[in-house]
């Protein structure tokens, strides 16, 4: 490539349309947004006395990270065109570490640094089960899922821990305190996470391959690409971070339960997908997870505030799911 | 004479079947070498072998400027200034003009941060001076998905040559091109031996292969069965030659391999 002086290229797209080029580009982003307005319009007409005070906000922006922190590393684990499954139980493997190094050693932080090494090693064995083996990733994770959840059985004995020790460590207020007593100190972190992963993912070495294993991994590995290993820092990724959810979860309701993570597996499956990433893989955005999955967490205080039963909230929840999938496959078929 | 790649006794077998045979192939310098052979002849895995995305059997060399080259992969293959367009050109559809033509080896710092802004202005250069498109709707932002066959090539291709190649391997590079995406293929290849680089061009249609090369290697059930250089054989005779191998398995009055 010469290092000669380049005249300025002016795009002529650039300058007529530009805006309707960007609107274009950024659809999905902007639909969704929309979307979490005209949600949040919604049930402010429907229930305003519920939607117009600040207790429904304090309470979603302190339990919808319990999902929304999972759903932003899965992202990267779809947009390569796998799936992991195995989260929720990766949560409570994660605790069940940090039970067994707490009760051994007294010590709070080894305790959290048990928990996080745990998630990190649980994502690795789903990697090097899925690259290594060839194991679809659907089948490995929940095999790996279940695997987890009967690990976490044995060793507690089913039996919960109560969390309140670590809220006289500096932990407490770092991960689950109130920012200047209004702002739960998790939503700050979910949003850290979404930065550092969208970083990772737009601006790294790292992402671009994740977009390229997931868009032809044929295409991909022939160009050089380490696949491979690729796809097993995606699920590393989101073994650590459902080990650092599992955490936040625990010192939130300050009692780590054996079941935790249950349930998880809906409202963050239908974050990602909402959110505009497609199974098909090769494309998706962390924005557009991030905003999804508060509208996944709204429509169940919606639903009840509206004055309908909670059972339609998982027959939402599974139709958000079909419908977005659906779509990015009638989308798909267009574009071919 | 010194070769620019030279491959020596190299076999490849996966699981049962053997792909290739003891091949001897070499590329000379400035050489243009088109590979004939029926599908599943061993073309594809050659190439693969050049390019470092297999490794021969044990027993296989292979020499670069006459230096061996004990484990090559993909990287060191592309270190060494070996190209390929592929077949199916290697892209990835739903990303970016840019991201495709820098996929593998994209501008970045040390700590594996991209160079975004420098990956584009390179593409937006590249679209105007070497893939000639003219539609103001196509930007480097623009995914590939929406490009028409000839397009596509010429990305695959300009992605080949952008990054001063020494060979490069062209794998059945007109398939699926119209006439005149064909002939802009075949003079792409003319400008490679102009250029004073190397290629070795893969095809089905002899009638595209044989007015571009100066040697003519034909491989057949893993081996190299044959081999003439273009000035010593009529396009006649050379089709004649191929179709008596494919009745008796063997090439006639054909030049040993290795001369």
């Amino acid at each position: 490539m010469s290092t000669a002086a380049e005249p300025k290229l002016v795009s002529p797209a650039a300058q007529s349309g530009g805006i309707a080029r960007l609107l274009r580009k950024y659809a999905l982003q902007i639909a969704v947004v929309l979307v979490l307005l005209a949600l949040l319009a919604f049930f402010i007409w429907r229930s305003p006395q519920t939607f117009l005070s600040y207790d429904i906000y304090n309470s979603l922006m302190s339990t919808t990270p319990f999902f929304a922190l999972m759903a932003i590393p899965l992202t990267l684990v779809i947009i390569a065109k796998e799936i992991d499954l195995s989260f929720g139980s990766i949560m409570a493997w994660g605790m069940a570490a940090f039970d067994v190094v707490f009760v051994t050693t007294q010590s709070v932080w080894l305790g959290f640094i048990a928990c996080l090494v745990a998630g990190l090693f649980a994502g690795l064995l789903n990697g090097l089960i899925v690259v290594r083996l060839g194991i679809p990733s659907l089948v490995a994770t929940i095999g790996t899922s279940f695997l987890w959840r009967g690990v976490v059985m044995v060793v507690t004995n089913g039996q919960g821990m109560g969390m309140t020790p670590v809220r006289s460590t500096l932990l407490y207020p770092l991960l689950v305190g109130r920012i200047g007593g209004v702002v739960p100190a998790q939503f700050v972190w979910t949003i850290i996470i979404a930065v550092i992963v969208w970083f990772f993912l737009n601006r790294h070495l790292f992402g671009a391959h994740v977009y390229l294993t997931g868009d032809n991994v044929d295409s991909a590995r022939l160009m050089g690409v380490d696949v491979e290993r690729t796809k097993t820092l995606t699920f590393v990724i989101v073994g650590l971070v459902a080990a650092f959810a599992g955490f936040i979860v625990s010192e939130e309701v300050l009692f780590f339960w054996p079941t935790l993570g249950d349930g998880y597996l809906l409202n963050t499956l239908a974050s990602v997908f909402l959110g505009g990433t497609s199974v098909f893989g090769g494309t998706g955005t962390i924005f557009g997870t991030f905003f999804a999955s508060f509208i996944i967490a709204l429509i169940n205080p919606g639903i009840v505030a509206a004055g309908w039963t909670a059972y339609w909230t998982q027959l939402i929840y599974g139709l958000i799911i079909v419908v977005s999938v659906s779509l990015q496959a009638l989308l798909r078929r267009r574009l071919a | 004479m010194e070769y620019l790649l030279q491959l020596k006794n190299v076999s490849k077998t996966f699981g049962e079947v053997a792909a290739l045979r003891n091949v001897n192939f070499e590329v000379g310098r400035n050489e243009i070498v088109g590979l004939l052979g029926d599908n599943g002849a061993g073309k594809s895995t050659l190439v693969k072998i050049i390019t470092g995305y297999h490794q021969p059997d044990a027993g296989g060399e292979i020499y670069w400027k006459g230096e061996r080259v004990p484990r090559l992969t993909v990287h060191k293959a592309r270190a060494l200034g070996i190209e390929v367009v592929y077949q199916e050109r290697a892209l990835a559809d739903q990303q970016s003009l840019w991201r495709n033509i820098f996929m593998g080896r994209e501008l970045r710092n040390s700590w594996g941060v991209l160079k975004v802004d420098e990956m584009r202005r390179a593409t937006e250069k590249l679209m105007r001076t070497e893939m000639h498109f003219t539609s103001s709707a196509v930007t480097a932002e623009s995914t590939v998905a929406t490009f028409s066959g000839g397009e596509r090539q010429g990305v695959a291709i300009t992605r080949a040559l952008h990054f001063q190649a020494e060979l490069i391997i062209l794998d059945e590079p007109t398939m699926g091109l119209s006439l005149t995406e064909t002939q802009k293929c075949l003079d792409f290849v003319t400008g490679i031996k102009a250029a004073g680089k190397s290629a070795i061009f893969i095809d089905h249609n002899i009638l595209h292969v044989y007015p571009v090369v100066d040697r003519l290697v034909i491989v057949d059930r893993g081996t190299v069965a044959g081999q003439y250089m273009e000035q010593d054989i009529t396009l006649d005779d050379l089709i004649e030659r191929l179709k008596h191998l494919a009745r008796t398995g063997t090439l006639e009055n054909s030049v040993p391999a290795g001369k």
